[in-house]
C-alpha cells in the first residue's frame, strides 16, 4: 500500500524513493514555465505568467521574477507562496554576508545555502518540502556569469541554458537544439522568446502572459533589469511574435 | 568601582564614556581601575573606567608598513608579563590564510584566544568555499567579530594589524584595528606605545609606492628610534612581508 510510505517525506518507498519530493515535482511541472539562457555578457530569464482570471487585478510588477541583491536575481516555478519564504531567507542569508565580509555574497554559495533549506525537509519529518524550483541568474567576481537551477531535493546544478515548469521537457531540447555557444544577451533574449512562443499553449504572446529580466554588464557595473511591459512588447515585435503579427483569420 | 555616586547603565566604551571617564580620573585622584571593562556590583551596574595603560598602550610594538606591491609587519619579540620578560621569541602574528597576517596585541590570554578564532574561521571559510576570504573581506569579518564581543558581558581586548595581499585586485593591503572595533585601510600603522616613537618618522618619510629595500630601511629607521626610547627591551622585531608569493620571515632585525 502506497499510502504507508506518502504521509512522512522522511520515510523511502520500497524502490528507494521519496514521494512526496517526487509530489512536489510534480506540482512544479504544472506551473508556468520558466527558463534561463547564458550569455557572454550577460543572462536572460522568461517566465510565463498564468493569467487566471480576467475579472483579477494585472499586477504590472513580476510575480515570477525576482531580485534577490545587487548581483543576483530569480526565476520561480511552482507554488508563489513557498518562494516568497525561500526568497525572504536568501535576501536575509545575501544582507548578512555583505555585512559580515563587506562583499557580495559569492553567487554559488546563495544557492547553495537555499539548497541546504530545501534539502533539510526531505530528511526531517512531519512537513512537506518547498514546492519550488529557481532559476538562478547571477554574477560574483570568481565566475563571471552564472545560471543554476534548483529543485525541491534540494539538488542544484550549474547550467548554459535550462527551463522548469510546464512542458520543460520541450523547452529543454529546444534550448538544445537552439543554444549557440558564445551567443550575446541580445541573441539569448531571442531564443528565450522563441522558445517560450512554442512551450506555450497560448497562440500569442504578450506582456500580459510573458516576464522578462536580465543581468548584464554596462560601463564596467552589473546592472539586473526586471523589464517593463513595453521592453516585452517592443521584443516580441521585433521578433514577429507580437500582437500585431496576429494570423489572419480565414 | 563606584563611580562618585552616579550610575551608568550598560556602558559601552565609546567616545564619549571615553571623555568622561578622562574627566572622572582628573577629578578623582583615588582612582586607580586599570580594567577597562564592565562590571556588575550585587544589583548596580557600575562603571569601570578606560586608562590608556591597560590596552591600548602596552609595551608591545606592532608596526605596519604597505609598499609598492607588498606589507611588512613589524612585532616584539618579547613576551611580557608586567615589567618582567617572559620569553625573547615570542611570535604575535598569525597566518589567516595564504595572502593574509595578523598581528595582535592586548590582554593575555585574549590575544591569542581570538586570534586562533580568526585564523580557525578563515581557514574553515577557505576549506567549505574552496576559495581564500579576501584581505578586505577577514579585515571585515574581524571587525564584525570584534564588534559583537565588545557589546557582550565579556569583550575581548585586542588590537590588531592585518596586512594582506589582494591576489584579484594585485594590490597590498594594511588595516589597523584597535579593540573599540574601529578598522581603517592605511598606509603605515602602529599600535602601544611604539606608536608615539615611530608614527612620527612614518609621517615625515613614508612615501607612496616604495619598494622592499626602502621599507625594510625606513622600519629600521623605526627600530633604532624604539631601542633608544623604549624603557624595556622588547627583544628586537620580528619582521614579516606578506606580497603576491604569500607570507615570509625577514632576518637582520
Amino acid at each position: 500500500m502506497s499510502r504507508r510510505y506518502d504521509s512522512r517525506t522522511t520515510i523511502f518507498s520500497p524502490e528507494g524513493r521519496l514521494y512526496q519530493v517526487e509530489y512536489a515535482l510534480e506540482a512544479i511541472s504544472h506551473a508556468g514555465t520558466a527558463i534561463g539562457i547564458l550569455a557572454t555578457d550577460g543572462i536572460v530569464l522568461a517566465a510565463e505568467r498564468k493569467v487566471t482570471s480576467k475579472l483579477l487585478e494585472q499586477d504590472s510588477s513580476a510575480e515570477k521574477l525576482y531580485i534577490l541583491n545587487d548581483n543576483m536575481i530569480c526565476a520561480v516555478a511552482g507554488m508563489t507562496a513557498d518562494a516568497n519564504i525561500l526568497i525572504n531567507y536568501a535576501r536575509q542569508t545575501a544582507q548578512n554576508y555583505l555585512r559580515t565580509y563587506d562583499e557580495e555574497i559569492p553567487c554559488e554559495q546563495l544557492v547553495k545555502r537555499l539548497c541546504d533549506l530545501k534539502q533539510g525537509y526531505t530528511q526531517h519529518g512531519g512537513l512537506r518540502p518547498f514546492g519550488v524550483s529557481f532559476i538562478y541568474a547571477g554574477y560574483d567576481s570568481l565566475r563571471n556569469f552564472q545560471l543554476y537551477l534548483s529543485n525541491p531535493s534540494g539538488n542544484y546544478g550549474g547550467w548554459k541554458a535550462t527551463s522548469a515548469g510546464a512542458n520543460n521537457a520541450s523547452a529543454q531540447s529546444l534550448l538544445k537544439q537552439d543554444y549557440k555557444e558564445d551567443c550575446n544577451l541580445e541573441e539569448a533574449c531571442e531564443i528565450a522568446v522563441k522558445v517560450l512562443s512554442r512551450t506555450m499553449d497560448s497562440t500569442t504572446l504578450s506582456s500580459e502572459k510573458l516576464e522578462f529580466a536580465t543581468v548584464g554588464q554596462r560601463e564596467g557595473k552589473i546592472y539586473l533589469n526586471i523589464w517593463s511591459a513595453e521592453e516585452i512588447d517592443a521584443l516580441l515585435k521585433k521578433h514577429g511574435l507580437g500582437k500585431e503579427e496576429k494570423p489572419s483569420e480565414d | 568601582m563606584r563611580f562618585q555616586g552616579i550610575l551608568i547603565s550598560n556602558l559601552q566604551l565609546c567616545h564619549a564614556t571615553r571623555l568622561q571617564a578622562r574627566q572622572a580620573k582628573l577629578a578623582s585622584s583615588t582612582f586607580t581601575n586599570r580594567n577597562p571593562l564592565l562590571t556588575k556590583n550585587s544589583s548596580h551596574l557600575t562603571i569601570n573606567l578606560h586608562t590608556p595603560t591597560s590596552t591600548d598602550l602596552t609595551m608591545d610594538v606592532l608596526l605596519g608598513i604597505r609598499g609598492k606591491d607588498f606589507v611588512l609587519i613589524a612585532t616584539s619579540k618579547a613576551f611580557l608579563h608586567g615589567i618582567t620578560v617572559v620569553k625573547h621569541t615570542d611570535d604575535k602574528t598569525r597566518a589567516l590564510n595564504d595572502h593574509t597576517l595578523l598581528a595582535f596585541s592586548g590582554e593575555a590570554g585574549d590575544t591569542i584566544q581570538f586570534a586562533e578564532f580568526i585564523q580557525a574561521n578563515t581557514q574553515l571559510y577557505t576549506m567549505r568555499h574552496s576559495s581564500d576570504l579576501p584581505v578586505s573581506s577577514v579585515a571585515s569579518f574581524v571587525r564584525t567579530e570584534l564588534a559583537s564581543s565588545l557589546r557582550s558581558r565579556h569583550p575581548y581586548t585586542v588590537n590588531m594589524l592585518i596586512g594582506g595581499y589582494d591576489v584579484k585586485k594585485e594590490q597590498p593591503e594594511l588595516y589597523w584595528l584597535d579593540y573599540l572595533a574601529s578598522s581603517a585601510e592605511i598606509p603605515y600603522a602602529a599600535h602601544g606605545y611604539a606608536q608615539y616613537y615611530c608614527l612620527s618618522i612614518l609621517d615625515a618619510h613614508y612615501k607612496k609606492g616604495m619598494g622592499v629595500d626602502e621599507v625594510v630601511g625606513l622600519m629600521k629607521d623605526c627600530y633604532e628610534e624604539l631601542k633608544r626610547r623604549m624603557p624595556i627591551d622588547f627583544k628586537g622585531l620580528l619582521v614579516k612581508v606578506v606580497d603576491k608569493d604569500g607570507i615570509r620571515e625577514l632576518e637582520g632585525f
